[in-house]
């Protein structure tokens, strides 16, 4: 890694709005060398804003960062290159179609004579592994690597560019429970040997683990920053959002003696899942849990015929599907939210309206017409019913904030009243109080005689919201338990019994 | 918020100046091309005595039929995430075929055919390209050189004409009609409020926008990608086969080289309107618009004496203009 030593950092009154509206106001923040620093507020707080202006993805409108006492331009990624500091984004900033290693030294190859000389990158690769502990194929392609080897990757590129600040956006956010734990110790060690590390995340517990100083941002103004070692959780949440409010989950109500089996799904097999059964009630709330690349996510997929099962029968109310699509899922009345609002939700330029309006529209048209006014109602109602908050139904999607965003994307598939709804990671990228409403909201559907399957990578609100946990590992049934089972039994089945987490 | 009802106007943040501003660029975005070629025609009003009489401006509506026709085509297609290279090469074949059948039939069973060859063109087209998977631009780039192939080996490379005695009764689509514009004219302003009503008021325009925005979200909403793509591809086709129809109806036949290279200028002409290339979003009136505007240029140019030779620089600057407005404006809006 660098020889050089991180630099202390200062920003002051840096400032930033997007026409005319004010996202960051007069942040003034110390960063020391070495320092684990963690950036905590909810969504919208400017955050992230922060952390792109220190990581030069986007210049600041006013105020000074300086290193070292020496205020320095950084406006743009080169130039945060040239400065030592990486940003790790949300988004990914890797080149899907090229190898894993072409992607850590990207523009900065080893050449010898105007060629590239792979075997000097190679060797280079090697003992960053060696340093970080991942193990990643050097010439696997990008795109074909699940998201949380991608984020090492992207790390190991921030290393071999020699960054002294690496700045990272919710990094545990696609991270199942070990890859975190692999992901925060690693941390700590980058520390240790002096490099500075910004960090943005909504797991509270995480950053206090793991960070050494904590600043708090709300409406784009700095709150506090203070020591981890001296905060909790709680005083966390009441900074973030002005008062202190429970981050309580809401328990479901039992399911009622003879609901009916409203889904049931039986030998389900596609790639990496290799034989699923399962049942839900209706009233019913099934938590499925399991590692990354233990299939979660593929058997909810096959179970709303977003991909073809190549063997097995999924069963609506009794009923088998006749063939399995998300046309013929959704006509027999199976609901999905997947687990990319951007990518598989919403249609990100179109308007709120449109968007809750999408897979409903054969409900309200005349004709070939859509009803505007009884389109205009549905909406509204349901845009109330789930609290979105949208100044306007016909501003575009992308303008709301993440939480309004997955609620929209809830009320888009509620409209169609659906018997069985599917919810692919429920609060992803959601700030904590809409975290809440949307725990309530599942709890509610469920209380209303919905059969709810739910998958996530946030253990305890799986085990909260869930009557019954179906633990996968590789792709198989790994055992299934009832509420009220810790959350450590649940992990050491996802591992498998001999490697169960210590934590 | 959740206990008003009347979101619109109650619910509304006191305007800011912040939000002004970026109402003002939100509204430039969507409405600049407009005043564009509001100013443009006040210029040529003012700098010539020719531009504001009917003669001209049915001259001008006329001349922008064909392009507007090819544009709102395009303008679809766009809409839904894919181009159609083929407009111009569809355009050619359905015209030909109009002449070939009106020679053993009639005029009028000709244009039918015309038109029915135009939406089969278009539905071949769209087929190929989702059944295949290949990006769309690749995929009707090789279709378009199929077609024009077609409409070679169809004619033997020779210019193909109507019966002699039906030659009067081809050339209907020139005969002065309502208001003294032209029966192109009509047509085309007829044709064009029914697309632009079937995009902007049915489920299928919901569904052709929601699979330009997201076509794997579309997809798990339970939209057909597929058949709507298909479908916007034949609307395109019959777009291609009118705006044939009025070519050859002026020419009074019909060749293999029709219109090379109007499928390029169709989509200029979205583009220069505000429709996104990237799919999602656009309208019909936006390619009327910006079909205007490149037509207005072209006759401007004509009535102020000026040299043809810098129309094709001030028409490419212009539709640099336009893409790069309309890019910087969403940076803003962002």
């Amino acid at each position: 890694m660098s020889s050089q030593k991180a630099p202390s950092i200062a920003v002051r009154g840096v400032g930033k709005s997007y026409s005319g509206v004010t996202v960051l106001h007069d942040i003034d923040l110390d960063i020391a060398p070495g320092e684990v620093h963690g950036l905590v507020g909810e969504n919208g707080a400017g955050k992230s804003t922060l952390l792109k202006i220190l990581g030069g993805a986007i210049k600041a409108d006013a105020g000074t960062l300086s290193f070292d006492g020496d205020q320095v331009t950084v406006g743009s990624p080169r130039d945060a290159i040239a400065h030592g500091i990486s940003l790790i984004s949300q988004e990914g900033a890797l080149v899907p179609a090229l190898s894993v290693l072409d992607n850590v030294f990207l523009a900065r190859w080893s050449h010898r004579g105007g060629l590239v000389s792979a075997r000097t990158d190679r060797k280079r690769l090697a003992e960053l592994m060696e340093t970080t502990g991942f193990t990643v194929d050097p010439d696997a392609r990008v795109d074909g690597l699940p998201i949380g080897v991608q984020q090492q990757v992207e790390i190991l590129r921030s290393l071999a560019r020699g960054a002294r600040v690496i700045a990272m956006d919710e990094p545990t956010a696609v991270l199942a429970e070990h890859e975190k734990e692999n992901l925060l110790g690693l941390i700590r060690k980058l520390a240790a040997g002096g490099t500075t590390i910004i960090l943005v995340s909504h797991f509270l517990e995480e950053v206090l683990s793991v960070a050494d100083r904590i600043t708090v941002l709300r409406d784009g103004a700095l709150i506090r920053t203070g020591n981890a070692s001296e905060t909790s959780p709680r005083e966390l949440v009441g900074h973030m959002v002005g008062r202190e409010i429970d981050v309580l989950y809401p328990d479901p109500q039992p399911v009622p003696d003879g609901a009916p089996v409203m889904l049931a799904a039986r030998g389900l097999k596609r790639g990496l899942v290799n034989g699923v059964d399962l049942q839900v009630r209706s009233g019913e709330i099934l938590g499925i849990a399991g590692l990354v690349g233990s299939g979660r996510t593929e058997t909810l997929r096959l179970l709303f015929g977003a991909d073809r099962p190549v063997e097995g029968v999924v069963e609506v109310d009794g009923v088998e599907l006749a063939k399995h699509t998300p046309r013929a899922a959704m006509a027999a009345g199976v609901a999905m939210v997947p687990e990319s609002r951007k990518e598989q939700g919403l249609v990100m330029v179109r308007s709120v309206a449109e968007n809750v309006a999408l897979s409903s529209l054969s409900g309200r048209r005349a004709g070939p017409f859509v009803k505007r006014p009884a389109e205009k109602t549905a909406v509204g109602d349901i845009s109330k019913s789930v609290d979105i908050r949208a100044a306007n139904p016909e501003a575009a999607i992308e303008t709301l904030s993440g939480g309004n965003q997955q609620k929209a994307l809830f009320a888009k598939w509620l409209l169609r009243e659906p018997k069985v709804l599917l919810i692919d990671e429920p609060t992803r990228g959601v700030d904590v109080a809409a975290k809440t409403q949307i725990h309530h909201l599942i709890t509610g559907l469920a209380a209303d005689g919905l059969a709810v399957v739910c998958v996530s990578s946030e253990i305890e609100e799986l085990l909260a919201l869930s009557h019954r946990v179906l633990v996968l590992r590789h792709g198989e049934p790994a055992g299934e338990f009832p509420r009220g089972t810790s959350p450590e039994v649940v992990i050491a089945a996802a591992f498998g019994s001999h490697e169960g987490e210590p934590s | 918020m959740s206990v008003d009802t009347t979101p619109q106007t109650a619910a509304a943040p006191a305007p800011s100046a912040g939000t002004n501003m970026s109402r003002l660029a939100f509204r430039m975005r969507d409405y600049g091309i407009v005043a564009a070629l509001v100013i443009i025609v006040i210029a040529l009003s003012i700098s010539t005595d020719t531009f504001l009489t009917s003669g001209n401006l049915v001259n001008l509506l006329d001349q922008t039929a064909v392009i507007g026709l090819l544009a709102t085509g395009a303008t679809i297609c766009i809409i839904s995430g894919v181009f159609d290279l083929t407009a111009s090469a569809t355009l050619a074949l359905s015209a030909i075929i109009g002449v070939q059948v009106g020679r053993v039939t009639d005029v009028y069973v000709g244009m039918l055919a015309a038109v029915v060859a135009g939406a089969l063109l278009g539905f071949v087209t769209g087929t190929v390209v989702v059944r295949s998977g290949v990006n769309s631009f690749v995929g009707t780039l090789a279709t378009s050189m199929v077609y024009r192939g077609l409409a070679v080996m169809v004619t033997g490379g020779a210019i193909v004409y109507p019966l002699t005695a039906s030659a009067e009764d081809f050339g209907m689509l020139t005969w002065p009609s309502l208001f003294g514009l032209t029966s192109a004219t009509i047509m085309f302003v007829v044709v064009v409020a029914i697309l632009g009503l079937v995009v902007a008021r049915t489920t299928f325009g919901r569904r052709l926008y929601a699979v330009g925005g997201n076509a794997e979200a579309a997809r798990l909403s339970g939209i057909r990608v597929g058949s709507i793509h298909v479908t916007a591809f034949m609307i395109s086709g019959v777009c291609s086969a009118l705006a044939g129809l009025i070519l050859a109806s002026r020419a009074g036949s019909a060749q293999s080289t029709m219109a090379t290279g109007t499928e390029l200028t169709a989509i200029a002409a979205a583009v220069v309107g505000g429709t996104s290339i990237l799919g999602g979003e656009g309208a019909v009136w936006r390619a009327i618009v910006g079909a205007l505007l490149l037509t207005l240029i072209g006759n401007g140019f004509n009535l102020l004496g000026w040299d043809t030779i810098y129309q094709q620089v001030l028409q490419g600057l212009l539709i640099l203009f336009a893409v790069t407005m309309d890019r910087w404006l969403r940076k803003r809006t962002r």
